[in-house]
């Protein structure tokens, strides 16, 4: 009755996604979020643009917010479980929160799939 | 699978105490378990940024100009320190813990903790370094 | 420091209270007492009321789990000046149902111990005649830090999954299970497969890591179910890999 559970791979996903927002996450938010607008840092249009056309940063950039997201999903259900006490509301808990990673990773593709 | 737990059915005197939803409150260790698994909103709140950022790299120069000045907005920019904290936690509290859910020997005898540890956090500061020479340089 | 300390000992006699009360006791606090001393002390001159449970006193029987200031402990591991001044407080382990005063009910733990056969399995057993497994210090080695459980139940008493979700299966029993899946005699995992990577057994687990902290033994039990949940997601990727006659 187990072995079909999807439990493991989602847990994979969320350790593969755990390992990447670890060494990752920190260093783009450092840079994006607080060195750019706080004007420590000026890469400019130009080379920001070259490097998203690039596919290996496109690829990097699926895997990074995909995972990241499934990640983020699989700890925050667990979190509301625990948190909350709300396990009887399991089913919309999980609709909510895979659907969401599902629809931004699609997003994330649509959006990385052309770059002008 | 599992039954039940058969406790109380003859044992109407038996006392139990409901676990409280506040129960994290209770210890510090708990307290830090459940900010670790608050990151994930913070993680999330970085793929969202993200994808805002780009989103506007796509649409042209001054469409990436309108983000970068939307990112000095003070609200944005507080959420970006808070989101930086706890993502920062959970690297930390990732690398500390991975010792303990993988076992690597070498010639038979297993590796101590502090030598997985160890090059985790090496890798950390190689691909932090790395990202910021690509995004930086050039 | 002061020779004597302030015991705040949880009391609840079913036959008098609905809820557990505290009482207040003086006790010595000598240099050499632990707080299983104290309530002998207490047992013995003061109150013989008092009811909790205790054997060994020496770390082994695993009787004597409480709670110490809010923390699981063995009382018999416990120094008294630790806590110098005082006042102590001391009450059962938690997440379990109280039967009287400090002592808890743990049918629950038992059914569960035996639910993951902690016993050597084998598909093929040899005959006597051909003597004993062998086994090298390496394979000793690979489950000997599992096998150090003294069945003391402090693990659940830190483990909040436990509180909340009490059909979770719990660190002990789980280590237990891997002290088994990893002895090179065993020949049993695939029987404790379906149990253990259940919603109530490894999948349950957040990784708190507080049964970890609390056990007096350095079991490990956090690391044993996050090691069963690697292995569990390498054999699902590899029975979907080969549906038919996957390991």
């Amino acid at each position: 009755m187990t072995k079909k559970s999807l439990e493991p791979f989602l847990w994979t996903l969320f350790s593969a996604g755990g390992v990447l927002a670890a060494l990752l996450i920190p260093i783009h938010l450092l840079l994006f979020g607080l060195a750019v607008p706080l004007g420590w840092a000026y890469p400019s249009y130009e080379h920001l643009l070259v490097l998203l056309r690039h596919p290996v940063t496109r690829v990097y950039l699926v895997l990074l917010c995909t995972l990241a997201l499934f990640h983020g999903a699989h700890r925050f259900r667990y979190t509301l479980y625990d948190g909350l006490q709300i396990k009887h509301l399991n089913e919309v808990i999980n609709v909510l929160c895979y659907g969401g990673a599902i629809v931004g990773s699609v997003l994330t593709v649509y959006l990385l799939w052309r770059i002008p | 699978m599992s039954q039940t737990p058969i406790y109380t059915e003859y044992h109407p005197r038996w006392y139990r105490r409901r676990t409280s939803t506040y129960w994290w409150l209770r210890r510090p260790s708990y307290l830090a378990f459940i900010l670790r698994e608050l990151s994930s909103l913070f993680v999330a709140w970085f793929v969202i940024f993200t994808l805002l950022q780009i989103h506007a790299l796509k649409q042209g120069a001054e469409s990436y100009q309108r983000f970068v000045d939307w990112s000095k907005n003070p609200v944005v920019l507080i959420v970006n320190i808070i989101a930086l904290f706890f993502v920062v936690f959970h690297a930390i509290t990732w690398f500390k813990l991975a010792p303990q859910a993988m076992v690597v020997r070498l010639h038979g005898k297993r590796v101590p903790a502090a030598w997985i540890a160890g090059p985790n956090y090496a890798a950390w500061a190689v691909a932090s370094a790395l990202v910021a020479w690509i995004v930086l340089g050039g | 420091m002061s020779d004597t300390i302030t015991l705040h000992v949880a009391r609840y006699r079913p036959e008098v209270e609905t809820e557990p009360t505290f009482q207040e006791y003086q006790t010595p606090c000598r240099k050499d007492w632990v707080v299983l001393d104290a309530l002998n002390y207490i047992k013995d001159k003061v109150d013989g009321t008092l009811s909790y449970r205790w054997s060994c006193r020496m770390g082994i029987c695993g009787s004597c789990g409480m709670t110490v200031n809010g923390e699981p402990k063995l009382t018999c591991a416990t120094f008294l000046t630790d806590y110098a001044p005082g006042p102590v407080r001391v009450e059962p382990l938690r997440n379990f149902p109280i039967v009287r005063d400090l002592v808890i009910e743990m049918s629950d733990f038992m059914r569960k111990l035996v639910q993951v056969k902690p016993w050597i399995i084998r598909a093929d057993e040899k005959p006597l005649s051909e003597g004993e497994y062998l086994q090298t210090p390496e394979e000793l080695d690979e489950y000997k830090q599992f096998s150090m459980c003294i069945n003391c139940m402090l693990c659940y008493a830190a483990c909040p999954v436990y509180g909340l979700e009490p059909h979770f299966i719990g660190p002990a029993a789980i280590a237990l299970a891997q002290r088994y899946n990893l002895d090179s005699r065993d020949q049993g995992a695939r029987e404790r497969m379906d149990l253990l990577s259940d919603h109530t057994g490894i999948w349950g687990c957040t990784f708190v890591g507080e049964c970890t902290k609390a056990c007096p033994k350095s079991v490990d039990p956090a690391a044993a179910i996050q090691r069963y949940k690697l292995k569990a997601a390498l054999s699902w990727f590899k029975s979907f890999l080969l549906p038919r006659g996957a390991s």
